[in-house]
């Protein structure tokens, strides 16, 4: 069964059936040739295809386009202009955040994802003063990020670059 | 003795050249090719563990609206080559272990593809399957030689007259879990058959080596390697599982040759990887060693039981490193393998060396206690003047300094008797020395052409996030006495020259050696004032190989564990690793790598496991919620360095391999912490809570 959905994709906008089984990924690495965001399980357990849905980190694999109609949706590539990056993408660059660079547009996804909800005071499991100012620290930036898996390890890398990107001290 | 090139370009610091097509997702991986008009492939799996297909239901399966091909063993081409049984696809209807490929749909949708897959009706004459490793297996045999070319048994000495002689003895057996690879981009092709053309077949396929993928693809088909071409820029992490091509590929052609002019594409899900793409077998290691009361070791044994797939035989040199990390005058090893009807074991990060560094560095650290000696001590207290293998001089062999260092940087020397607690947590510390062999590949060529102004490069390496996009530039740049901003780079593409397989840490010592050898033809033929279009090419066979040394990379990793003391909860929170390993090329890459090898040693350590149900003969923990790897939250500090170290016996940049010997030693270093923070001596992989609460008081 096929159904009309509208989508805009890192400001393009797209008119198309699907089929009402295909995902939110399928529809784009299949159907409109936007391959920044990758499959690497499809059950929402690697993170690898995190993208910005409606300005939230969100794992389109566990999203069913015709759900979505109307939806927003900012890619890694969508982030910054061409020829530019984004401060996450730069911070990535300079504290050398990834290797093989499969599971790297979902992380820096998850990253803005991440920094944007820290500055909105949101808590998390790492958090130790509810009351208080949530801070871009080690502990928490490890913790927000751990839904992206990354074999090649760069953990290390990528907490500082997402401090680096947050302005944290 | 090779002469050393001057590092100008080579010690730099470089971002990688491919990192902003990476942050930005627009690094095309073999799956993401873009083609027209794409159709897309579901394989079929068997679903029972050893057997025969006798029917296949697809009639309705074919009947359906946008379903292209749906091909079984009753109907696929028959292969040229069915030697190699993982890549005879469809060729007969056995089944020799759970998840076989017996099928694949191929449809215009990959919805409708899978769709059609999963409703296949198959009808199977089963048998009852073996899939239990245990040292008492009646098939155990010796394989005609282990991986590496490296004899299966070697002995030396009387080690049983030794360790009966010996003041203090060890004898445990270690055991070390099934692992699976799971590099996040999971095995994927897109393949064109185009009869017509001058190339026939195209495949952008995620792998390690064009070259290698090319020569078996076209083997098993009956093609001229000419009428092949293999595309992979960019590999989504391999770690051995994209060394050599598995029966993914081989699958992904026969689609394509069904339909030609349509270029047909195929992911494996990631639980189908768990059946096809290989892992590392469980190994169970009885080391014994001997000593007199100053720690002097008089016998090394190790004997090895692991499994192999009947149908294939893969044997890890699990027993290798123990040969030559310690002097003892009496030494054993032994590798025995029991042929089980499962899944066929392939490489998997440092296959030999990651287990084998277990068990050895385990037992050394039981002796050390058994001594009442500090074990940084006794490894050195052991340390061998050559090989004790092969009896040859060292070409480099820097691990005590790396010990020192190492327990410098880590503090060390802070180290008391152990059992120390801090709140609710038991801290201890541990240590474990790393090696990896400097391998270098017979067949590599380079070419150097120069256009523009500028030096270009070509050669069909591959870059799995290992940096070679960036590294090779540099190396080139110093071959040639140029700035590296005017060397351009051109890999992963069959039609570059021939170039090995990314594997066994030898791709920046094959691929730079060609590199420099071409550079030494270039300047030969066109000195230094070159015109457009001069090229020149040249082979790592030119280059100088010293077989005279034994060559290894070395190291030692230090280890802080935390233990809950009322939960069994085991944290890391300092990881540190001092490497010998020859000069680094680009220490920011190169950083990145010894430290993504030591958290995936790690994830040996405490998470990975794949367990393997052997009543019906799978992986039941077969996808990433439930084979657990390491991720960010559990990784504090890990930090790699190394030591300044010249080789002038490996190659003309003086560089040995990183991209394996991260992961060695580095299970042994945690349990061994576990060990002095807890009193818990824990043997068999991973160190899971259970296992240290039962021995907590």
């Amino acid at each position: 069964m096929d159904a009309e959905v509208t989508l805009t994709v890192d400001g393009t906008r797209h008119q198309l059936p699907v089929d009402t089984r295909t995902t939110l990924l399928d529809l784009m690495r299949e159907r409109l040739g936007v391959t920044s965001p990758k499959k690497g399980c499809d059950h929402g357990q690697c993170g690898a295809c995190t993208v910005l849905l409606d300005g939230q980190r969100q794992l389109p694999c566990l999203a069913l386009a015709v759900a979505h109609d109307g939806a927003e949706i900012t890619t890694a590539d969508g982030l910054a202009p061409a020829g530019e990056l984004h401060p996450v993408q730069q911070a990535f660059l300079d504290n050398d955040a990834f290797q093989c660079g499969y599971c790297t547009p979902g992380q820096i996804c998850s990253a803005v994802g991440v920094i944007d909800e820290v500055s909105r005071g949101w808590p998390s499991h790492a958090t130790a003063d509810l009351t208080g100012e949530v801070e871009l620290s080690h502990d928490e930036v490890a913790e927000r990020m751990s839904g992206n898996l990354c074999r090649c390890a760069a953990y290390v890398n990528i907490v500082p670059a997402v401090q680096q990107a947050g302005g944290a001290r | 003795m090779t002469e050393l090139l001057e590092p100008r370009a080579m010690g730099q610091s470089l971002v990688r050249r491919d990192g902003v097509d990476k942050v930005r997702g627009t690094a095309t991986y073999a799956y993401e090719t873009d083609v027209e008009h794409p159709v897309f492939c579901h394989p079929v799996q068997a679903t029972i563990a050893l057997g025969r297909v006798t029917a296949m239901d697809t009639a309705a399966a074919e009947a359906l609206d946008g379903v292209l091909a749906v091909l079984t063993p009753f109907n696929a081409e028959r292969l040229a080559s069915t030697e190699d049984v993982e890549y005879a696809v469809l060729q007969s209807t056995e089944v020799a272990f759970r998840g076989q490929l017996i099928g694949v749909v191929v449809a215009e949708t990959s919805e409708l593809a899978r769709e059609v897959a999963d409703g296949i009706t198959v009808t199977y004459a089963e048998q009852q399957h073996d899939s239990v490793l245990r040292t008492d297996h009646p098939g155990l045999y010796a394989p005609e030689q282990v991986n590496a070319g490296h004899p299966t048994d070697t002995a030396e000495g009387d080690v049983d007259a030794a360790l009966a002689a010996a003041e203090v003895r060890i004898d445990h057996t270690y055991e070390t879990q099934m692992l699976h690879n799971n590099p996040i981009e999971p095995h994927a092709t897109t393949a064109l058959w185009d009869p017509g053309a001058e190339v026939p077949l195209t495949l952008w396929d995620s792998t390690q080596g064009v070259h290698p993928d090319r020569a078996a693809v076209s083997q098993v088909f009956g093609l001229e390697e000419e009428q092949v071409r293999v595309v992979c820029p960019y590999v989504g992490g391999g770690f051995g599982s994209k060394g050599n091509p598995h029966a993914n590929v081989m699958l992904a052609t026969m689609a394509a040759r069904a339909l030609p002019g349509r270029p047909v594409k195929l992911a494996l899900t990631r639980q189908q990887m768990f059946f096809l793409t290989g892992y590392r077998t469980p190994t169970i290691q009885r080391m014994q060693l001997g000593a007199d009361s100053r720690g002097r070791l008089s016998a090394i044994a190790i004997d090895v039981v692991e499994q192999t797939s009947k149908v294939k035989e893969f044997a890890e040199q699990t027993g290798v490193p123990a040969r030559m990390m310690y002097a003892s005058p009496n030494r054993r090893s032994t590798h025995r393998l029991a042929p089980l009807d499962v899944p066929i074991p392939s490489w998997m990060r440092a296959p030999g060396e990651c287990p084998g560094m277990f068990g050895p560095e385990v037992a050394m650290d039981e002796l050390a206690e058994a001594l009442g000696m500090d074990p940084v001590r006794l490894r050195i207290l052991n340390e061998p003047e050559v090989d004790p293998d092969t009896k040859k001089p060292w070409s480099s062999r820097h691990l005590v300094e790396c010990l020192r260092e190492g327990a410098e940087r880590f503090g060390w020397d802070t180290r008391g008797p152990g059992r120390r607690r801090e709140g609710d947590w038991l801290v201890g510390h541990g240590v474990a020395s790393s090696v990896y062999p400097t391998m270098r590949q017979a067949t590599s060529t380079a070419a150097i052409r120069y256009r523009g102004g500028r030096y270009v490069v070509e050669i069909g390496a591959a870059d799995l996030g290992t940096g070679a996009w960036t590294v090779l530039p540099q190396i080139a740049a110093d071959a040639l006495g140029v700035d590296v901003a005017d060397v351009d780079v051109a890999i992963g593409d069959t039609r570059y020259p021939i170039a090995s397989v990314a594997g066994g840490s030898s791709g920046t010592n094959t691929w730079g050696s060609a590199i420099v050898q071409a550079a030494r033809e270039f300047r030969g033929k066109y000195g230094t004032d070159p015109r457009d279009g001069d090229e020149a090419s040249g082979d790592v066979d030119q280059a100088t190989m010293d077989d005279a040394h034994a060559a290894y990379a070395f190291g030692a990793q230090f280890t802080e564990v935390r233990v809950n003391a009322d939960t069994g909860e085991i944290r890391v929170p300092r990881l540190i690793g001092v490497f010998a390993a020859g000069r680094i090329i680009n220490p920011r890459t190169a950083r990145s790598q010894l430290i993504g090898g030591m958290t995936m040693g790690l994830s040996m350590a405490l998470h990975e496991n794949s367990v393997f149900d052997t009543r019906v003969g799978q992986v039941a923990n077969h996808d990433l919620a439930e084979y657990h790897i390491t991720v960010n939250a559990d990784v504090q500090q890990i930090e790699a360095h190394w030591l300044d170290e010249h080789d002038p016996h490996v190659n003309a940049m003086g560089a040995k391999g990183i991209g394996e010997i991260g992961i060695t030693g580095t299970a042994a270093s945690v349990v061994n912490a576990v060990r002095h923070a807890t009193g818990v001596r824990v043997r068999g992989l991973p160190v899971t809570l259970d296992k240290v609460l039962a021995g907590l008081e």
